[in-house]
């Protein structure tokens, strides 16, 4: 027998040291679709219980809306289910270049190619367009598949502190020689939830000749006044190279991804990038579905406004009741309990009252920066709101930590 | 050589990769199998060393292992120092 005991008993030792280390992830299954309300199975073989869900990154309430459902059964119907082919031999419908346009037009930029993923296009875009001769710097908390994607390519891969702007003028200067400079930034970082400083961030590449690459993936849809991304609202459309983003959040949450921006830089993906080449695009009925959401979100931005309304709420509330959070005006809203331990048990308390909200913890986050990372929505209404804070705020009390600091709250619970 | 270069490799470590309210660092604090430096982020400090004493640390070189600690750092350096000389 190939797997041994010797070599299970390596990979259950493993398990059992996550798993002591309080580092252990599990599923909860969801019975119902995405939204504010859901009702969920957990721990596996509990009865089903109504919950009010605070962790999707369904930001704007378009996962089950019903125009979007009636799309992709349309698509369905007239384009059928599954291409079984990748782009290039025969696996592209009309339907995939127009959701292409669609994401030029709307991202103000030259092309877009689609991808199965965001992590796709992130893997891909590298190996597609740098090489050897060139330099990639990146913030040090950028999305694990921006990395994922740099390792695979062949530049020098340098980083700097998070949104240091002075670092990275160093860095672009200690790089000169090299052949072509990217600069590699989250437009809104996931677990942070702050902005990227993309306006200065272009000035000092224009400076540099330096290429930018933004993926906008919790940013696409709604941040900027028409919900274009971090760089309509840093006043720099059209001053991106490249931007990755995924319609698996905020534009309908079902998947794929794609790399919008510089006409051959495009290109360039279309013939290199092995996620593009090697791996089935979207399917049909998906498209079809977000086709659908960007006809809703480019003829208003009702949406994107509500959710806007709806985090500033939610970012007053919790503030006022006391928990330590990281800044930013973005739906997303981290609650720092620094210990990994502590975030888990926070999050259980709170799914007992009926609040789903996870916690995270290294390897998500760095040691020591355990939260939970609540995300706001277009779906909440006010009363999910105010349920939820009730929730916290009862939560907070039981384990005493309204009120308290970093570092009190460190001295209780531990790193 | 020895002490001031030490000295300023813990000072670029420290400024380049540290957070204000990090514990200070020491000669031999394991900086990549600590945590405290991801590989990727050595190459800064490689190109920083190979041009302040013009020498080449070729890549086969420049492992996580040799770039584990200041201390060590400071032996590769001078290594690669002497043979130029
Ligand atoms: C910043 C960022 N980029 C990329 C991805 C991956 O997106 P996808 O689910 O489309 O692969 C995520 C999702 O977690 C993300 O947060």
């Amino acid at each position: 027998m190939g797997y041994s005991d010797k070599i299970r008993g390596t990979y259950q030792a493993q398990l059992k040291g996550i798993q002591d280390a309080g580092l252990f992830k599990q599923e909860r299954f969801i019975h119902s679709p995405q939204a504010a309300d859901i009702e969920v199975e957990f721990p596996a073989g509990a009865p089903l219980k109504k919950v009010i869900n605070m962790c999707a990154n369904n930001y704007l309430g378009l996962s089950s809306h019903p125009e979007v459902i009636k799309a992709a059964h349309e698509g369905l119907e007239t384009r059928g289910y599954g291409m079984s082919s990748v782009r290039f031999i025969c696996g592209t419908q009309d339907i995939h270049r127009e959701l292409e346009q669609k994401m030029t037009a709307f991202l103000g930029t030259e092309d877009t190619l689609l991808f199965p993923s965001c992590m796709d296009a992130n893997a891909g875009v590298f190996e597609a367009i740098l090489t050897k001769d060139d330099v990639i710097i990146s913030d040090r908390l950028v999305h694990a598949s921006l990395v994922d994607g740099i390792r695979l390519c062949s530049a020098m891969h340098d980083t700097i502190k998070h949104s240091d702007m002075e670092h990275l003028e160093e860095k672009l200067q200690l790089h000169a020689d090299k052949r072509f400079k990217l600069v590699v930034t989250d437009g809104v970082f996931s677990m942070d939830g702050d902005t990227a400083k993309l306006d200065e961030m272009v000035r000092i590449c224009e400076k540099y000749d330096a290429m930018v690459l933004v993926d906008d993936s919790h940013s696409s849809g709604f941040i900027g006044k028409t919900g274009r991304g971090t760089h309509e609202k840093c006043g720099v459309v059209g001053k991106i190279d490249v931007i990755t983003t995924t319609f698996g959040k905020a534009l309908g949450g079902a998947s794929g991804g794609c790399v919008s921006g510089r006409r051959e830089l495009v290109e360039m993906c279309r013939q290199r990038a092995r996620p593009y080449l090697f791996s089935n695009t979207i399917a049909p009925v998906v498209v079809s579905g977000v086709l659908k959401v960007m006809d809703i979100i480019s003829k208003s931005t009702e949406r994107r406004d509500k959710l806007e309304r709806n985090a500033a709420y939610w970012r007053k509330g919790l503030t006022e009741a006391g928990f330590v959070l990281k800044e930013g005006d973005t739906p997303i809203v981290p609650v720092m309990l620094f210990n990994a331990k502590l975030a888990q048990d926070v999050s259980q308390s709170l799914y007992d009252e009926g609040i789903y909200a996870i916690g995270f913890f290294f390897p998500v986050v760095p040691q020591s920066q355990a939260r939970i990372r609540t995300q706001i929505s277009a779906g909440h209404e006010i009363h999910h709101l105010e349920q939820a804070l009730a929730a916290f705020t009862k939560v907070g009390k039981k384990f005493d930590i309204l009120g308290k600091t970093k570092q009190e709250i460190i001295a209780k619970y531990g790193m | 050589m020895a002490d001031e270069l030490k000295d300023m490799v813990l000072n670029y470590v420290t400024k380049e990769y540290l957070e204000d309210d990090s514990e200070p660092l020491t000669y031999d604090t394991p900086l990549i199998s600590g945590g405290i430096v991801d590989s990727f982020s050595m190459v800064s400090l490689k190109r920083f060393l190979e041009n302040k004493y013009a020498i080449s640390i070729p890549d086969e070189e420049a492992t996580p292992e040799a770039f584990d600690s200041v201390n060590k750092i400071v032996a590769l350096v001078q290594r690669f120092a002497a043979k130029k000389a």
